[in-house]
């Protein structure tokens, strides 16, 4: 496994030559908002992105050979992600901003200097490494899916929310033809919005919650009336497909032996506890899931930054007015300061931008961002889990997909050994231990230790946020052995 | 919107030429920039992956390369994420059983 340091894939020189003022770190929405403003304000930047192309989750799109026209179709405010795309370019042109794609950071550490380093993988097998200094660093790492299990959900054709959607963007292609969109928060409608338009047939969102959470605010709800009209986008696109929502109610059982085919959908109580006698059958050929998103912030955390508990139960970086976290040299901006979506998320990468550059900000940039920022906390409170999902798991359901422990297991480890929360759980029953570091199973198996029952809820630990060749890990401890040996 | 019949249609899509990858020893259409996972959906397949415990099939299930249940055998290096990979002219893709070290057991 080669271990050198590599040369990042789209420039000439190396990453590590280089000291920027800014490194962002996600070229999603925020990150690209931030590093292009920061750019304007005079900053060097270096955008840092896992990904083959800039847009992260939200403007994922198509690969160049594809050939798509439309790319636009698929997309709500296209033209914003484009005019940031333009910018980039322009910064790029001057030597102002450098992108490095393909790169996963997985640690971030400050250096003997003061500055930050950025330690990440490259090239396809994520065998070659690279290390970006910079003197300020902004978190812009968006979110991953939050998921609950039931039974049936392990098996083809059950894919999450985001990645139907995500694969539709960026490859054409669908899970199925007949796909059922389920779970709950606002990403289900775009995302069924997006399926029936793009030739699926949708027979049922089946979403958990009233909506009725909205209504009890309207304040909020007037102050963002953009927010007004992409909903009821979303919702005519829907009804105009005769798509049936079925709110109140979850998917408790996906059937098949191979591949889905067919779901289970009841009724809940207004604890998420499934109604009995209220099941119906639906048959499907795919079945896209999930439960809004949780912030991706473990960057940070490991290195101590403080967390709040959003108002749908999860846990999210602490920032003040200027975004910045409790760790010095570290802002934030989008959904690692709580899921709130793009628009938000770019007002809050500009702001940031303008708080790194240590510049005064606009008003009305303020004024949008407390208004978005009010919206996405009513959203959160409205779509958070209820505590009865989980009457809806079987003993054998399997909890975490990576090690295949079932629910009983897991009850057993809390009723019966006493496990009081999900990291004793994961020392007990190896739930969490997997591939995916816990974030498929990590806020099931919290809820099953009785962590929904918490008023704190706790960022899962990642000492690493992404598996690293060990190879890697060796190669940095030389690196540090022999800065020591010049010293 | 307008309802389309694929998604192809809806971003009136002119891809350049398919080519082909090899799936468990069968040619698999692909066009340039498809991941090695939307390449196999847009022919059908949903699984290529065996447990290692129970011995279930599995597929994409986050299709943006968090989940790593979308691991498969990609020209003879297992545990590779088909989600983010591109399914490029000739690749080589194998369902893979278990962790797809079959070769390291004792």
């Amino acid at each position: 496994m080669p271990t050198s340091t590599s040369e990042p894939a789209n420039g000439s020189g190396s990453a590590a030559d280089a000291r920027y003022d800014l490194a962002v770190i996600g070229a999603g929405p925020a990150g690209l908002a931030a590093a292009v403003t920061a750019a304007d304000l005079g900053l060097r930047c270096a955008l840092v992105d896992a990904g083959r192309s800039t847009g992260g989750q939200y403007y994922r799109h198509p690969a160049p050979g594809l050939g798509a026209n439309r790319p636009d179709r698929l997309h709500h405010g296209w033209s914003v992600y484009t005019g940031l795309a333009d910018r980039l370019a322009v910064h790029r042109e001057t030597g102002r901003v450098r992108l490095l794609s393909g790169h996963q950071v997985w640690a971030l550490e400050r250096a003997g200097d003061g500055d930050w380093r950025l330690h990440a993988t490259t090239g396809p097998d994520a065998d070659d490494r690279a290390t970006v200094r910079a003197a300020a660093v902004l978190l812009a790492t968006g979110a991953y899916e939050r998921q609950l299990p039931f039974p049936g959900w392990t098996l083809p054709g059950v894919v999450t929310a985001g990645g139907a959607q995500a694969m539709l963007k960026a490859g054409l292609v669908l899970p199925g033809r007949r796909i059922v969109v389920a779970g709950s928060g606002p990403l289900l409608l775009a995302a069924a919005s997006s399926l029936v338009t793009a030739g699926a047939e949708v027979p049922a969102v089946v979403e958990a919650t009233a909506y009725l959470g909205y209504a009890r605010r309207p304040g909020v709800l007037a102050a963002v009336p953009a927010k007004l009209v992409e909903g009821a986008g979303h919702g005519s696109a829907l009804l105009r497909h005769g798509v049936r929502l079925r709110p109140r109610s979850a998917v408790v059982e996906a059937h098949g032996t191979d591949r889905v085919t067919a779901v289970t959908v009841a009724r809940l109580d207004a604890d998420w506890r499934p109604v009995p006698g209220s099941e119906r059958r639906i048959e499907c050929d795919a079945l896209a899931v999930g439960h809004g998103l949780i912030p991706q912030i473990e960057l940070a955390t490991e290195l101590g930054a403080a967390t709040r508990t959003t108002p749908d139960g999860t846990a999210a970086l602490r920032v003040d007015a200027r975004l910045r976290t409790t760790v010095p040299g570290l802002w934030a901006a989008g959904e690692t300061c709580g899921v709130g979506g793009a628009d938000l998320a770019i007002a809050e990468g500009e702001l940031a931008a303008h708080a790194v550059a240590d510049r005064p900000v606009r008003t009305a940039l303020l004024r949008r961002r407390s208004r978005l920022r009010a919206f996405a906390e009513l959203m959160a409170a409205a779509h958070r889990p209820g505590p009865g999902w989980t009457d809806w798991l079987r003993e054998d359901t399997d909890v975490c997909r990576c090690e295949e422990v079932p629910a009983g297991r897991i009850r057993e480890a809390v009723d019966e050994l006493g496990a009081g929360d999900a990291r004793t759980v994961k020392l007990l029953t190896r739930a969490g231990m997997g591939w995916c570091q816990g974030r498929m199973c990590g806020a099931a198996v919290a809820c099953l230790a009785g962590g929904a029952d918490r008023a704190e809820v706790r960022a899962d630990s990642r000492p690493l946020s992404c598996p690293v060749p060990l190879g890697q890990l060796a190669a940095e401890q030389d690196g540090r052995n022999e800065q020591d040996g010049e010293d | 919107m307008r309802r389309s019949r694929t998604p192809a249609e809806l971003v009136r899509a002119e891809p350049a030429p398919a080519h082909t990858i090899d799936f468990d020893g069968r040619p698999v259409p692909a066009l340039p920039g498809q991941t090695i996972a939307a390449a196999l959906w847009a022919d059908g397949v949903l699984a290529w992956r065996t447990t290692r415990v129970g011995g279930k099939p599995r597929g994409a299930f986050c299709g943006i390369g968090a989940c790593f249940d979308c691991l498969a055998t990609v020209d003879g290096r297992p545990n590779q994420r088909t989600c983010l990979l591109p399914a490029e002219p000739g690749t080589t893709v194998t369902t893979q059983e278990g962790h797809g070290r079959a070769d390291l057991d004792v």
